[in-house]
């Protein structure tokens, strides 16, 4: 084959294939943002006594869950210019990955409030607080250590999928990697090391989300 | 109906190389899931009953492929296989990657619902004088497939849309044939629209059929 | 006299490295009814699922109608597993929670042993398996699923599937704990008419009063030993030793 491997290539691009790291997870944290706020206002959406909202929210969910992430990057990017909706690169790849995962958060969230103890509100209600305030206080707080483990899977999920940024030219770790690989050539060095750099970096958001899982666990 | 110039005309003049474009995006599917879940299969008996030296291996590899993307995984099969040693095409280099994909989504899946059954299972059946064979065969495998099928019906959806990213390394699938139609005629919003509508369309019919198939397998109570 | 259809001989076990079973010995012979009782961590349900080696055993004996089982020879070398599966089939286990298979009809759970393990013809397995889901009251339910029975028909099923492969020894591991109740009674009868027609059955029981009624035999064991050993007159009347007493004063009995 007369291949020989030579990772100083690699060291010598390593900031830059970190800093694309470190965007990719900076993208996946607005992202999830945005996506928790989707994904819990279609959840009470779907809970909610209104027909009309209910459809809304199932066939947000519907839709998004069973279209590809990268079709729709493309579509937000190349498709909705055309209607003259034109925004930054980094805005729309976010903005469309929040979309995105705001359908699955939906599921985790709808998931979280059926497997409340149903007198939560009730009891809220009987010490006089408004709907509102039962659900910033109770529920929302209980619902949310429920969530905590899918939560994370979904970060994890949607971190993964902020390599498809690369495919906007968004420098992100992938799109270095790309670079770096059709200038140097160094086929095997450099999507190793992006590969593992991927995988170190799930490793990591995952032991931190057990930990934090720990720290917030109601003492039973 | 048919005048030049509306979408109607340029979907009819396009239909081969659409048509083309789903094909390809079903047949990548197809094999994916198919060959993935083979694989997939080996890799979550491996990972339930292999030695420890073999389940370590395959550990790492599932833990290995997971960690990484499949936008990574595409990419990285398609340069490594296409220039270096092998020389595949870049649509088989593309399936590599799904399929490995695929594979061990299906073995942990696999090994999830294997390692879900009460070991009350195991017990009754050998106490009955089965032996493993016969064990998993009749008791443990029928359970477990059914525990996995709705994970499994995730990961064919999961393979279709995958299947979009080869468009990058240039097969000519659904998103390169419409990217290819649009650069003719221009009606961006109408064929992206019509692409969008035909993924939907295909994980939508294979949300169904599980549906259906998980009401047909399930057992009475 | 003629040989005990089963024997245990100075059974040792150990848990990592704690000793569960100090040196057993247990014989039972043909139609003898025994029951085991004692508190948890006596040992009592590891000494019975070593009869059917779901448990190892590092020293010992163990002998259904003369045949050693799990192990040969004085180094006490394993047997294969294939043999060992030959030889579960020689006893009938019912488990605690029932452990039905549930993909499985009640008749099904019932056949799987005879066409696979017996090799017997379908017709036949059917037929068998007809008789004693009759037998346990449950001809009617026999091609409903587990998720469609009830904990005590659950277990009648359970116990349908274990005799009806005509084993030698009968083991019962706490069969009614697991059960509501009003739903204890079903399954005990059921136990009882088996006793009745000469069944050998070793039981691990809580049920005192049962124990009372259908054993020829009561062992109490007490941290891995067989304390206390007799008829159930002798043994719930007239205990000999002080633990006995106190366990049970403890049980109501």
């Amino acid at each position: 084959m007369g291949y020989h491997l030579n990772f100083g290539v690699v060291w010598r691009n390593f900031d830059l294939l970190l800093s694309g790291l470190a965007l990719g997870l900076g993208l996946a944290v607005v992202a999830i943002f945005i996506g928790c706020w989707i994904g819990l206002a279609a959840a009470f959406a779907m809970n909610s006594k209104h027909a009309t909202w209910r459809r809304i929210a199932s066939g947000y969910v519907t839709v998004f869950r069973n279209l590809p992430p990268y079709f729709l990057i493309v579509f937000a990017y190349f498709v909705l210019p055309r209607l003259g909706l034109t925004f930054g690169k980094i805005e729309t790849f976010i903005v469309t990955l929040a979309i995105y995962g705001g359908a699955y958060l939906t599921e985790v969230f709808r998931g979280a409030l059926l497997a409340l103890p149903r007198g939560l509100r009730e009891a809220g209600l009987a010490i006089g607080l408004t709907e509102w305030q039962t659900k910033a206080w109770l529920i929302i707080p209980v619902m949310l250590r429920n969530a905590f483990p899918s939560l994370g899977n979904n970060f994890i999920s949607l971190f993964k999928d902020t390599s498809l940024a690369a495919a906007i030219a968004v420098p992100e770790l992938t799109f270095y990697a790309r670079k770096i690989n059709t200038e140097t050539f160094r086929v095997i060095e450099i999507w190793l090391v992006a590969s593992l750099m991927y995988v170190a970096a799930c490793y990591l958001i995952a032991a931190g989300l057990r930990f934090f899982e720990r720290r917030l666990a109601i003492p039973r | 109906m048919f005048e030049q110039g509306t979408f109607l005309y340029e979907l009819w003049v396009s239909r081969w190389a659409l048509l083309q474009g789903v094909g390809a995006t079903v047949l990548i599917s197809l094999l994916a899931i198919l060959l993935g879940t083979i694989l997939g299969v080996f890799v979550g008996l491996v990972l339930v009953y292999g030695r420890w030296a073999s389940r370590f291996v395959v550990r790492m590899y599932v833990d290995f492929v997971r960690g990484t993307p499949v936008f990574v995984l595409v990419l990285a099969s398609y340069y490594l296989l296409t220039q270096i040693g092998i020389q595949l095409t870049a649509f088989q280099a593309g399936l590599v990657a799904l399929v490995v994909f695929c594979s061990t989504h299906v073995g942990e899946n696999l090994r999830g619902a294997l390692q879900s059954l009460p070991r009350g299972q195991t017990e009754a059946a050998k106490a009955i004088g089965l032996t493993f064979p016969q064990l998993f065969v009749y008791v443990l495998a029928p359970q477990a497939l059914r525990q996995a099928l709705p994970a499994w019906i995730n990961t064919a959806t999961e393979m279709v849309k995958a299947s979009t990213l080869l468009s990058v390394i240039s097969v000519a699938e659904l998103m390169l044939a419409t990217k290819q139609i649009v650069a003719r005629n221009f009606m961006t919003l109408e064929f992206y629209l019509l692409a969008g509508l035909i993924y939907f369309l295909i994980n939508y019919a294979i949300e169904r059929a599980a549906k259906a198939a998980e009401r047909r397998v399930a057992l009475p109570s | 006299m003629a040989q005990p259809i089963l024997q245990i001989e100075n059974l040792h076990k150990k848990f990592k490295d704690i000793e569960v079973l100090k040196g057993v010995d247990l014989a039972l012979d043909t139609g003898d009814v025994v029951s085991i009782i004692g508190s948890s961590g006596s040992g009592k349900t590891t000494l019975l699922r070593c009869v059917n080696m779901l448990e190892e055993f590092h020293q010992g004996r163990i002998l259904i109608d003369g045949e050693e089982i799990g192990y040969s020879g004085p180094q006490h070398k394993a047997k294969r597993e294939s043999e060992i599966a030959r030889q579960r089939a020689m006893t009938g286990m019912v488990f605690q929670q029932f452990n039905l298979f549930p993909h499985m009809t009640a008749q099904r759970n019932v056949t799987l042993g005879l066409t696979k393990v017996k090799k017997l013809p379908a017709d036949e397995a059917n037929a068998i398996a007809e008789k004693w889901l009759a037998r346990v009251g449950l001809k009617d339910r026999r091609d409903h699923y587990p998720g469609q029975l009830s904990g005590g028909q659950q277990q009648r099923v359970a116990i349908a599937r274990a005799v009806a492969m005509n084993p030698k020894v009968m083991l019962f591991d706490e069969v009614t704990s697991a059960l509501d109740p009003e739903l204890v009674n079903e399954v005990l009868s059921v136990i009882q008419d088996l006793a009745t027609e000469g069944m050998t059955m070793l039981l691990v029981t809580h049920e005192m009063k049962f124990a009372f009624e259908v054993s020829d035999r009561v062992v109490f064991m007490n941290q891995g030993r067989i304390e206390e050993e007799g008829p159930p007159e002798e043994l719930f009347r007239k205990p000999k030793s002080q633990r006995l007493a106190e366990f049970l004063k403890s049980s109501k009995f």
